[in-house]
């Protein structure tokens, strides 16, 4: 879509463009540029200029048995995390879209946890859901250690992930529901005319009809599991990465090998693979948008 | 209502009931807890009724991690973020959308590939770049073999906190959605009036973005105020702490006293303002989030 009445002029628009040019320049681009000349080189142990070393800083990542434990980490966390958050959010919507007496009230509150930064929620859940207080510890009261994050990896995994659900319902919720309204009402009542109750319409009609939504969250969701905030700040805060790199995601090991590594190298191989990753996201997402359903 | 179903309806309301227990259960558990003594936090089972301690907890927990300060830093970082997406993302939009220049698929796209760039895999030049705004220019001059003695640190600096964060595909692409559903007659009329282009962005556009604005302001408040991973690197002065690195500070010690009631307390008022924008400013908080995601 292209304006017809534009003004004409080479500098303004770019000294309106230039100040976020501008910070994009230096805490974007430059920085990936470093990236990409760390993945491929490495500086010798005593100082000195850094070497070209092609691809060995990949070779060297792939090999990593923990590595590919993170990949394992990240695609359980980035897979059925976004698999409930959005079983949940459209059970939600589907329920607030019959427009019953007081759904508004409940519509209100669904979407309070959103607002919650991961790590808050994070400090939260380590009580709610701690072995020894809080409400699980009542599980363990039947036989210690049904339930111990601090002691089993995959228990320690289910932890974060359950954070993830929460805070991120909500946002499916909001998407689904804005989906559901954009379905035209005929459609329903033609349904219903038929025969059909509400559940035969949810599911043959509503549901099939937000494929397009649940798609795009699907995407979105998956690309937010993988390299979101939200996934460093809950892993940082609740779990550290352990027990035993039980709960190490991708991007917690790319910023641990970093700062408490100090391999630039090898956590610059990992980011280019991480990146190369949501470019496919994103491709896959753009390509979608493009044929984007609409009903009216 | 298209039909009367009572079965329906009732498996409705439990839906909606359950989901509300799932996602405001651990807001009461919090709550309660922050609002008990030592004791009855760590009683088994958990009881879900608030008692009168909340004050006393808040303050010893307002005094362990220092909560004052970081507040300040906080609301101050999250005040210019804030600030500085909503401006420059409805400059850039305005380059892009009313001018016709080449240039603007090059900041178009130069904007758009930044959400292929989280900070997580950038981080560490990030930091160096921020340890030295100037390390970009002093690299290339290097290879031409120049030196230069200029350097500025923003590590430890409000504006270290906040400029990397400011650069906003979300915002731009919000605006930019916005402006192309203004007819064009919006800006033939300026023209005829005599108005240049600058006019017409703060006499005319500015205000008719309004609803953009606050949709945007409220998202971003929220966004600026829970920044985690940036802050924790960047600040070593505790003096510039933010909230979020003082949840760590909050919890109790490993082997000392399990005084979760504080730890609680100070979790509540760490997430209490995001939840207040987003309960009070709900309607523009979701329009923000849904208009900028197509």
């Amino acid at each position: 879509m292209e304006k017809r009445a534009v003004f004409k002029s080479w500098w303004l628009p770019v000294l309106f463009a230039l100040p976020q040019l501008v910070l994009i320049l230096l805490f974007f681009y430059w920085p990936v540029a470093a990236v990409v000349n760390w993945a491929f080189t490495l500086e010798p142990p005593f100082g000195g200029a850094a070497e070209f070393v092609g691809f060995a800083n990949f070779k060297e990542a792939l090999s990593d048995p923990f590595y590919w434990n993170s990949v394992v980490v990240s695609l359980i966390f980035a897979t059925v995390g976004p698999f409930f958050c959005i079983f949940i959010g459209l059970t939600l919507a589907l329920a607030v879209d019959r427009q019953l007496p007081g759904s508004g009230f409940f519509r209100f509150f669904y979407i309070l946890p959103f607002a919650i930064a991961g790590p808050a929620a994070g400090m939260a859940f380590r009580f709610i859901l701690s072995p020894e207080r809080g409400l699980a510890a009542s599980i363990n009261a039947l036989s210690p250690d049904l339930w111990n994050p601090a002691k089993y990896g995959s228990h320690a995994l289910a932890l974060v992930i359950i954070i993830f659900i929460w805070k991120w319902s909500g946002y499916t919720f909001i998407f689904l529901l804005a989906g559901l309204q954009s379905v035209p009402r005929a459609l329903g009542e033609a349904a219903a005319m038929d025969g059909a109750g509400p559940f035969r319409r949810a599911i043959d009609v509503q549901v099939p009809l937000l494929a397009p939504t649940l798609f795009f969250l699907l995407v979105t969701m998956m690309t937010e599991g993988f390299v979101g905030a939200d996934t460093f700040g809950i892993v940082h805060s609740v779990t550290g990465g352990g027990p035993n790199h039980g709960t190490e995601v991708m991007v917690y090991r790319i910023v641990d090998e970093a700062f408490q590594g100090l391999n630039y190298s090898g956590a610059s191989a990992q980011s280019i693979i991480l990146i190369g990753l949501i470019m496919v996201f994103t491709f896959i997402q753009f390509r979608f948008i493009e044929k984007r359903v609409h009903y009216k | 209502m298209i039909q009367r179903t009572p079965y329906a309806d009732a498996f409705t309301y439990a839906i909606m009931v359950i989901g509300f227990l799932l996602l405001l259960g651990p807001f009461l558990v919090v709550l309660a807890g922050a609002s008990q003594t030592m004791p009855q936090v760590n009683a088994v089972p958990f009881s879900f009724l608030p008692q009168g301690e909340f004050m006393k907890n808040a303050s010893a927990a307002w005094a362990r991690a220092d909560l004052g300060t970081a507040m300040t830093n906080s609301l101050i970082m999250a005040a210019l973020v804030t600030a500085g997406k909503v401006a420059l993302s409805a400059c850039t939009a305005f380059a892009i959308v009313f001018f016709r220049t080449p240039l603007k698929h090059v900041f178009f796209w130069s904007v758009f590939i930044t959400l292929m760039l989280p900070l997580e895999v950038r981080v560490v030049p990030t930091y160096a770049v921020a340890a030295d705004l100037f390390q970009p220019i002093k690299s290339i001059l290097g290879f031409f073999g120049l030196e230069i003695g200029i350097e500025w640190n923003l590590l430890n600096s409000y504006a270290g906190l906040t400029l990397p964060l400011i650069a906003t595909a979300t915002g731009t692409f919000l605006y930019r959605q916005f402006f192309m559903t203004l007819p064009d007659e919006l800006a033939e009329a300026a023209r005829m009036d005599g108005s240049g282009s600058v006019r017409f962005f703060f006499d005319m556009l500015l205000p008719l973005s309004r609803t953009n604005m606050l949709a945007l302001t409220t998202i971003m408040f929220v966004y600026g105020w829970n920044q985690y991973l940036w802050p924790l690197l960047m600040v070593t002065d505790p003096s510039y702490k933010t909230l979020m690195m003082s949840l760590l500070a909050l919890l109790p010690s490993d082997n000392g006293i399990p005084d979760w009631n504080v730890t609680l307390a100070g979790s509540l008022i760490i997430m209490a303002p995001p939840v207040i924008v987003v309960a009070v400013l709900q309607r523009w908080f979701v329009r923000g989030l849904v208009s900028s995601e197509k």
